[in-house]
């Protein structure tokens, strides 16, 4: 079984829904979002608290990352003025894997074809990455990239969105690997005062097709009331925005702890019952 | 090469149309989708209604209809024998797209995809714009058709057009100015974006180009091939033979497209892209995608684009804002690789002699982006000799343009600008033409005044 899928069931089976952390690599430098990446995974750990993220998503700054809203835009436009870029991934994936975390590779998808989408897929396997999420790859054109995933395992992570209509949820989710990724609004990356109902719509659409396939949520998700609600429908819930919201404030990685030990602690409360 | 046989004069009762791209929008390996999820269904929505719209007979005669009585078509042809003197007279015949409502060619392509809004039943369009011209022509349909729209502009483009950004205000559109990358065409382009998956339920994206994701490449290939199509008819019934070279500027594409397909099955007749070569594609300031760039991912499709090693798109420069984009539509790409096009790079020194040119010897003040096919034709004329007929895209007229050709040339204040200095091309080309030196010192006197 993939290591994603893997240990979202093992949060499942502690009852709970799996917290799926993103930071895009670079910002403020390299090693500065490493070390921030860390302080993601670790949380609240070092203060009795129940830890951090379980998944970290490493972004790869890009010169045009058309779903991203302002916050993570801004970061990504520091990072790629430094000029990091794919290659810088790969330590970031082993720093997120030796913190005890499953690491996830997010990337719009013309850096991975300049980088060579065989070359990609080898060099992120070596490096212990679980795979990668593909926000501007649709499987209609991805040949090339679920030839590769399958010659390396790689999980490989498409989207499904409130728009999509029931074929294309089908033809999507029998695509990927690892887990689904629901986009919980019709929109850009970015935090947001209240959680879509169209979420909870979007994840009982998906889950009829999705079989054991865990169905995860993003965009629009920043604090710990949110990750709980979200947590009563989803198997995991993803947080970015307010992630590196914290890092442009310039709390940097304590910010970041924080903010995953409260998430940590959000998706572990009980569900209410409906 | 001699400017021998083409295809012999022939009339076709139909425009024939490209065996590209496929169902899903490839031409050869470029074009396609690479969008977020969130606008498949949009796009789908879309490929379907124009698949209808396209064979049915209301929406012909409709769209034929605004054509002729409110763009003005057909747009006549224009031979310009004393521009063609410094092309080593060979025979130069424009199309006037300048003289099209609006003042280019953009007005084509919004009538048909304005029509399509109302037929999907959306009541708002967005559009990005450059040198503003898809974005006066993109307002004007809305305000013909009773739409709000909202037009995304680079901050530093708005600086650069501002004529157009007045114009689009009074055309009752909201214009926003985009502050985030390079503040040009390509932001404009991924702000729009943003909007329309967010409000994809009320909103369509009128693109204004041959690129993005399927189907807007053909589509608006489709809308633009009717300067072509009038073209092909109007050169063969003034000259009695096709022309030996078609020649276009190429940001995006769509004029060159626009008047490319109707010529691709004439095998004898060149179809020559002058892409911007800025301070010169040696130089790296340039926006020459084809001639300069690699192929990639950009704004929904694979095709030719600039990029560093990393994969991120570098920022392109012009003189044009129209033609400033590190991308090109994928039909280009295709037509490059399989031979049937041949890409060119004209840098701001060129196209800017060529403009003044056209001014002084034909009295026609050309769009920055056109004057790059118009110098594209004096250097073609020089290789094929004085029997050569070509055929240039005047895609857009220049009345935008005029602050920027003053500061270029220095007649923004004639008290201190160097007397005579810059423009003065009424002499032969050997010995009058405006200097690289000449043009750059205008052009820094203007920016420090």
């Amino acid at each position: 079984m993939s290591q994603l899928q893997r240990r979202i069931r093992a949060a499942r089976a502690e009852g709970r829904a799996a917290l799926i952390g993103y930071l895009p690599v670079g910002y403020p430098d390299v090693p500065g979002s490493i070390e921030a990446m860390v302080a993601l995974v670790e949380g609240g750990a070092d203060a009795g608290g129940v830890g951090g993220a379980d998944i970290v998503e490493i972004g790869v700054p890009y010169s045009d990352p058309g779903m991203e809203g302002p916050v993570i835009q801004e970061a990504m436009d520091v990072a790629v003025r430094a000029g990091v870029g794919l290659r810088d991934v790969f330590a970031a994936v082993r720093a997120v894997a030796d913190a005890g975390a499953v690491p996830v590779v997010m990337t719009y998808w013309n850096p991975v074809e300049h980088y060579g989408v065989d070359r990609f897929a080898d060099d992120l396997a070596a490096a212990g990455g679980a795979g990668v999420i593909t926000p501007d790859l649709i499987p209609d054109e991805a040949a090339p990239w679920l030839a590769a995933t399958d010659r390396t395992d790689l999980d490989r992570v498409f989207l499904v969105a409130p728009s999509s209509t029931d074929a294309r949820l089908a033809a999507t989710v029998a695509a990927c690997r690892g887990f689904v990724y629901a986009a919980s609004t019709m929109g850009v990356t970015g935090t947001r005062a209240t959680v879509s109902d169209a979420a909870e719509r979007l994840v009982a659409r998906t889950r009829p097709v999705a079989g054991d396939l865990p169905v995860c949520v993003g965009l629009g998700v920043s604090n710990a009331d949110q990750a709980a609600e979200v947590a009563g429908f989803a198997d995991g819930v993803i947080v970015g925005s307010a992630y590196v919201r914290r890092m442009l404030d310039g709390t940097g990685p304590a910010g970041v702890r924080a903010l995953s030990g409260d998430l940590a602690e959000g998706v572990r409360r009980p569900v209410a019952v409906q | 090469m001699t400017t021998s046989a083409v295809s012999p004069p022939e009339d076709r009762l139909e425009p024939a149309r490209p065996s590209w791209p496929d169902a899903t929008g490839h031409f050869g390996v470029f074009g396609g989708r690479f969008v977020p999820e969130a606008l498949v269904a949009a796009l789908d929505e879309l490929t379907e209604a124009y698949r209808a719209m396209r064979v049915d007979p209301a929406f012909a005669a409709e769209f034929a209809a605004l054509q002729r009585d409110y763009t003005g078509r057909p747009s006549p042809i224009t031979e310009v024998p004393r521009f063609a003197e410094h092309a080593d007279g060979a025979r130069v015949v424009l199309k006037r797209e300048d003289l099209n409502h609006t003042g280019s060619h953009k007005i084509n392509n919004v009538l048909g995809q304005a029509l399509l809004t109302k037929r999907i039943g959306k009541q708002r369009v967005i559009a990005e714009t450059g040198a503003g011209q898809h974005g006066v022509a993109t307002a004007t349909a809305a305000a013909l058709m009773g739409l709000s729209c909202t037009i995304y502009m680079g901050e530093e483009d708005t600086r650069r057009q501002a004529l157009n950004v007045a114009r689009m205000r009074l055309l009752g559109a909201e214009v926003v100015p985009v502050t985030t990358g390079s503040r040009t065409l390509k932001d404009a382009i991924n702000e729009a974006f943003r909007d329309w998956v967010t409000n994809v339920e009320t909103t369509n994206y009128v693109f204004g180009t041959v690129a993005g994701p399927h189907p807007f490449p053909e589509m608006v290939r489709d809308f633009q091939r009717v300067i072509g199509d009038e073209a092909r008819a109007q050169v063969l019934e003034r000259a009695g033979r096709l022309p030996d070279a078609v020649l276009a500027c190429v940001g995006g594409g769509s004029n060159a497209i626009g008047i490319f397909t109707a010529f691709v099955p004439d095998e004898g007749v060149r179809l020559i892209g002058l892409e911007a070569g800025g301070d010169g594609v040696d130089t790296g300031r340039h926006a020459a995608t084809i001639t300069g760039g690699t192929p990639g991912v950009l704004h929904g499709a694979r095709s030719y684009l600039l990029q560093d090693e990393n994969g991120q798109t570098i920022e392109s420069h012009s003189i044009s804002a129209g033609l400033d984009y590190p991308g090109v539509g994928p039909e280009h790409s295709h037509l490059h690789d399989i031979g049937r096009a041949e890409y060119r790079a004209v840098t701001d020194a060129e196209a800017m002699e060529a403009f003044a040119l056209l001014c002084r010897t034909e009295g026609i003040i050309p769009a920055i982006e056109s004057a790059h096919a118009l110098a594209g034709a004096l250097t073609l004329g020089k290789e094929l000799g004085p029997d050569a007929l070509l055929l240039v895209n005047l895609s857009g007229r220049g009345d935008k343009d005029v602050e920027t050709a003053s500061r270029w040339f220095g007649l923004g204040d004639r008290e201190h600008a160097e007397p005579g200095a810059g423009l003065d091309t009424d002499q032969q080309p050997t010995e009058g033409a405006v200097s690289n030196d000449e043009a750059v010192a205008g052009q820094n006197a203007g920016e420090s005044s």
